[in-house]
C-alpha cells in the first residue's frame, strides 16, 4: 500500500473540506421534506466524503475512523431501520408502514407522524446508501489486501 | 443472415415508432396518467403527510414499499460486491 505519497495540499484541503461536506449530506437527507433531496442523495454525498477521505489520505487512515465491521453494520441498519418502522406500525395496529399509527407512541398527532416517519425511513435509506458506497469502493481499491480491520 | 437481422431490427423500430403516435402529448392533462391518482397527491399531501414536498411524499409514503425494496437492492448489491471481491479467511 502506498505510504506518504500523497500532496500536503491536497491533504490539508480535503481535511478542511470534508466536515463541511458531511454536514451538506447530513442537511440534504434531513431537509428532503421541504426541498430536493433526502436519503438517497444525502447518503450519496456523506459516501463520497468518506470515499475522498480514501483518495487524499491512504486507507489506513480510512480504517482508524470506520472499521470495515462497522460499515457492515451501517449497510444492515438502515435496511432493519426501514423495516423496522414498517413493523412497528403493524404491531400498533396499522398497515406495514403506515406511519400514521406512529402517534401512539409519539407525543404528536397523526399527521406530524406521518412526517416524523418519512424522516426516519430516510434517515435508514441515507445510512445504508453510505455505506454500501464505501464498502464497494473500498473492496474495489483495497485488491483484497485489506486485513480485517 | 446478416441481412434478416438489420430488416427485423428496422422493423421492430417502426413499429415502435408507430406506436409512439397514440401515446398522450408530453404534460397533457387529460391523459390517463394525470387523471387517475396524480390530482390526489397534489390535493391531499400536505393535509395527510405534513410534508410540504411532493415528490418525498410519494416516494416514502405512498410508495413506501418501492422504496424498501430499492434500499434492500442497493444492500444486495454490497453484499454481493464485497462476497465477490473480498477474499475471506487469510
Amino acid at each position: 500500500m502506498i505510504t506518504h505519497f500523497y500532496d500536503v495540499i491536497i491533504q490539508t484541503v480535503c481535511r478542511l473540506l470534508i466536515p463541511f461536506i458531511q454536514v451538506y449530506g447530513l442537511y440534504v437527507i434531513a431537509h428532503g421534506h421541504s426541498s430536493p433531496g433526502g436519503g438517497f442523495q444525502g447518503g450519496v454525498i456523506l459516501g463520497a466524503s468518506f470515499i475522498l477521505l480514501c483518495l487524499s489520505h491512504d486507507l489506513q487512515e480510512m480504517r482508524k475512523r470506520l472499521t470495515r465491521r462497522t460499515i457492515l453494520i451501517f449497510c444492515s441498519l438502515g435496511v432493519t431501520i426501514y423495516a423496522g418502522i414498517g413493523f412497528v406500525c403493524l404491531l400498533l395496529g396499522g398497515n406495514y408502514l403506515d406511519y400514521g399509527r406512529l402517534h401512539r407512541i409519539l407525543p404528536v398527532d397523526s399527521v406530524a407522524a406521518r412526517s416524523l416517519g418519512i424522516f426516519g425511513i430516510e434517515v435508514g435509506v441515507g445510512i445504508t446508501v453510505m455505506a454500501v458506497m464505501v464498502s464497494i469502493f473500498l473492496d474495489l481499491a483495497s485488491e483484497e489486501k485489506v486485513r480485517e480491520g | 443472415m446478416k441481412w434478416i437481422a438489420l430488416i427485423a431490427v428496422c422493423l421492430t423500430g417502426g413499429l415502435l415508432i408507430y406506436g409512439t403516435v397514440d401515446m398522450p402529448n408530453w404534460g397533457d392533462p387529460t391523459s390517463p396518467a394525470s387523471l387517475h391518482v396524480s390530482p390526489r397527491y397534489i390535493e391531499k399531501t400536505v393535509e395527510e403527510t405534513g410534508v410540504p414536498n411532493m415528490v418525498t411524499s410519494v416516494l416514502a409514503d405512498y410508495r413506501g414499499y418501492d422504496t424498501l425494496g430499492e434500499t434492500t437492492v442497493i444492500f444486495t448489491a454490497g453484499m454481493a460486491c464485497l462476497l465477490l471481491l473480498r477474499r475471506f479467511g487469510k
